[in-house]
């Protein structure tokens, strides 16, 4: 593998030099981003001069530890490509403003990275190129990855890893209770009741009015048999009484409506949620707590696990005049979505590498990422099917967190709110 | 009042008649003025002007996330405001708005003139204990916010806690409850709202003359009676600044209420402002849209901008007189 990479760039830096004869942004070797490491090979071919395109990259992982994990692979693969990786990390809220700007001035980033629902929207604008243009190596990747980053049958965004969300358990909790980690709704209520006292919660969610609350309820929209074309379906209406049941009954904080999942994390850390659905970035942290946690999947409502959202953020190639940094960032594209990087940063972020062989190696690792992996396969894109919404995936997102924070809080029942719901999608939809 | 008027007029009547037979040499100085005007001018035409003019145009427009990298924007008319206005959650914010700033108002006004009467009074630590209740207004908004997250929470706030000593056994969910979640910004819009009202209303209590209040003694006023006929009408300009200003500031706030409960749950906490911005950056990006919310709160505060001015104005020729 190591080889074939090397082999590789050798191929780009010859090609790069023949094709722009370095005229382009070049700048001197190890001018930026840490590494000074660069690739001997190529030099030794190519005397004197060494032709180190240089590109930028934008992402939003602005905070530690996935800010420098991120910048781990980054370094390694400026080593092994030769290209020199110029990285802004920009906090999430900022890097939609900052996109925006850019892409009106046209001075987007070589590469960018955004999260995966945002991706056909942005494709829309027609701000991407496809990755396909640029060389970027597809094969043996999750389906419904290459689903999410599909825009009218071409990818313009990939990832190394994506994520998923399971359900997190307090093994010391559920010994003393005597209880069984639950397989259906019914028992799920049943466990989260008994496990109620003392100032803990059974059961922890997040369902805040942004993305991250159509995120956490899809799982239980889905395997419910609901789906996001219709929002006020009886299935649906079924998810929504069964997360508004859990939070009347007192089982799971009020709070639910404000909490971020980092915050339910909190909550299970801190020893005051017996269960929490959350994602297995978590994984990392709590395997370093003091929790004895198990981890089981979402069930669907009679047995069985409920197909989860895809999480992630996708590698995407802005359109650029300049076409030897775009293949520079193909190239770079490439070694992230390497075997080797891939498991590398996978393993550090605690996310599913996106390649299944790959992937299946890291369930063999580690058995608490063993059923992430199991379900990443069933793991449905937001965009993608069964509701195809593509770019108009927030139209009826934004409705629908909005209906669930309304029965929560009990504003309205979850009929009533998912009814409105589909009137406020439907016209999103049509207004265009 | 009238008569003010006259000999105000007859003040600029005569330079003018002046002006006629001077021409030459008052219009060298008009260019110097101009020319002293341009900082000025440019620096308002920049920063004010241009963004609030592109604002209204954008309220016209088709004005989308594409608009960013193809530069169309589809002129539309007033379709904007048309859906705006048949927004399900537009009344709401509207509602949400005018109780918020008439809460907000009359809250940090009757307060804040309270603390000011009473630090009127001469008693020790008056003045260290003054400058504490200031803190509010120094603490950045996003500090007052997240604190007022922490007091409110529904399980472990010290609101709540307070409450629950206090003999009430239930839990109040404050910022998840959708009947509770506006009252629970308001009431930490007014606690950041007070130092502000209690410094300036301090001021203007500070500037009535003492010999007034003994005056009233002397002639058997009782305290009532004092705030009644001497603080209340002589504290009038002041006061009716303070309002103003407030108003618009209130109608401003955006950051207490992100902070807080990002106008949840479930919208029943969203203003106009939040509204627009949500509109903006959350739902959809319609930036269009986003703009005309904007354009309507822009009408309001200049409304209320305008009304200021013309007060102000009235007040300083009264007193220059």
């Amino acid at each position: 593998m190591q080889l074939r990479m090397r082999m590789a760039s050798i191929g780009a830096v010859a090609v790069l030099v023949a094709a722009c004869g370095g005229s382009a942004s070049t700048t001197a070797p190890g001018a930026s981003t840490g590494t000074t490491a660069l690739p001997s090979a190529p030099a030794a071919s190519a005397p004197a001069v060494v032709a180190a395109t240089s590109i930028t990259e934008w992402d939003y992982q602005s905070a530690d530890p996935q800010m420098t994990q991120w910048q781990k692979v980054l370094d390694e693969c400026t080593a092994s490509t030769g290209v020199t990786i110029k990285r802004q990390a920009i906090p999430r809220d900022e890097l939609i403003n900052k996109v925006l700007l850019a892409a009106q001035n046209k001075q987007l980033p070589n590469v960018l990275r955004v999260d995966n629902p945002d991706l056909q929207q942005i494709a829309d604008t027609g701000a991407l190129a496809p990755l396909t243009d640029y060389g970027v190596d597809l094969t043996g990747l999750y389906k419904n990855l290459i689903d999410a980053g599909t825009y009218k049958s071409k990818v313009y965004g990939i990832a190394p890893g994506i994520n998923g969300m399971a359900l997190f358990y307090n093994k010391d909790m559920f010994t003393a209770a005597g209880l069984k980690p639950p397989t259906t709704w019914a028992e799920l209520t049943a466990d989260a009741k008994a496990l109620t006292k003392n100032g803990v919660y059974g059961m922890a969610f997040s369902a805040p009015a942004t993305e991250e609350g159509s995120w956490q309820f899809e799982p239980w929209l889905w395997g419910a048999g609901g789906d996001l074309s219709k929002l006020d379906s009886p299935e649906a209406v079924k998810a929504l009484q069964f997360w508004t049941d859990l939070v009347k009954s007192g089982s799971a904080s009020k709070s639910v409506v404000q909490w971020t999942q980092g915050d339910v994390n909190d909550q299970f850390v801190a020893g005051k949620a017996a269960m929490q659905q959350n994602g297995v970035w978590n994984l990392s942290a709590l395997e370093k707590s003091k929790i004895n946690f198990g981890i089981v999947p979402i069930p669907a409502p009679d047995g069985g696990a409920a197909p989860g959202p895809m999480g992630g953020e996708v590698l995407t190639i802005p359109v650029n005049t300049d076409a030897a940094a775009s293949a520079a960032a193909g190239k770079v594209v490439n070694c992230l979505l390497s075997d080797k990087e891939m498991a590398e940063w996978a393993t550090l972020q605690a996310y599913i590498p996106s390649r299944e062989t790959v992937a299946a190696q890291a369930a063999a690792a580690d058995p608490n990422m063993a059923p992430f992996v199991t379900a990443a396969a069933a793991e449905r894109s937001r965009t993608g099917p069964p509701a195809n919404l593509g770019p108009n995936y927030s139209k009826v997102s934004q409705p629908l967190w909005t209906a669930i924070q309304a029965a929560l809080s009990g504003a309205k029942s979850p009929q009533d709110a998912l009814t409105a719901a589909q009137k406020a999608a439907a016209a999103a939809l049509a207004g265009g | 009042m009238t008569r003010v008027v006259e000999a105000g007029a007859a003040k600029t009547a005569a330079p003018a008649s002046q002006q006629h037979r001077r021409l030459p040499r008052l219009r060298s100085e008009q260019i110097v003025g101009l020319l002293f005007l341009l900082p000025a001018l440019v620096y308002v035409t920049a920063l004010y002007a241009y963004p609030i003019v592109f604002n209204v145009v954008m309220s016209l427009e088709h004005y989308t996330l594409k608009t960013f990298v193809t530069g169309e924007a589809p002129f539309v008319g007033l379709d904007n405001f048309d859906h705006l206005v048949n927004h399900p959650e537009f009344w709401p914010a509207v509602t949400n708005t005018v109780w918020f700033v008439v809460g907000s108002l009359f809250f940090q006004f009757t307060l804040g003139l309270a603390i000011a009467i009473f630090y009127q009074h001469k008693f020790p630590l008056n003045g260290i204990l003054r400058a504490l209740i200031l803190i509010p207004w120094l603490a950045p908004v996003l500090v007052s916010g997240a604190i007022w997250v922490r007091l409110l929470d529904q399980d472990y706030g010290v609101v709540n806690f307070a409450i629950h000593s206090l003999g009430y056994s239930g839990q109040i969910s404050w910022l998840t409850d959708p009947n509770l979640s506006l009252i629970s910004v308001l009431i930490a819009n007014i606690w950041i709202g007070i130092p502000f009202n209690m410094v300036i209303l301090y001021g203007g209590l500070q500037a009535i003359p003492r010999v007034l209040y003994e005056a009233a003694s002397i002639d058997g006023a009782n305290a009532w009676q004092r705030f009644r006929y001497i603080t209340w009408p002589l504290l009038r300009p002041v006061s009716t600044v303070v309002l103003l200003l407030g108003l618009v500031y209130t109608l401003k706030v955006f950051d207490v209420i992100m902070s807080i409960t990002r106008g949840g749950p479930a919208d029943t906490s969203q203003i106009l402002n939040t509204w627009a911005y949500s509109l903006a950056f959350t739902n959809g990006f319609n930036f269009g849209l986003g703009a005309a919310a904007g354009d309507i709160l822009l009408v309001i505060v200049l409304g209320f901008g305008l009304l200021y001015l013309r007060y102000a104005y009235r007040e300083l020729r009264e007193t220059t007189t």
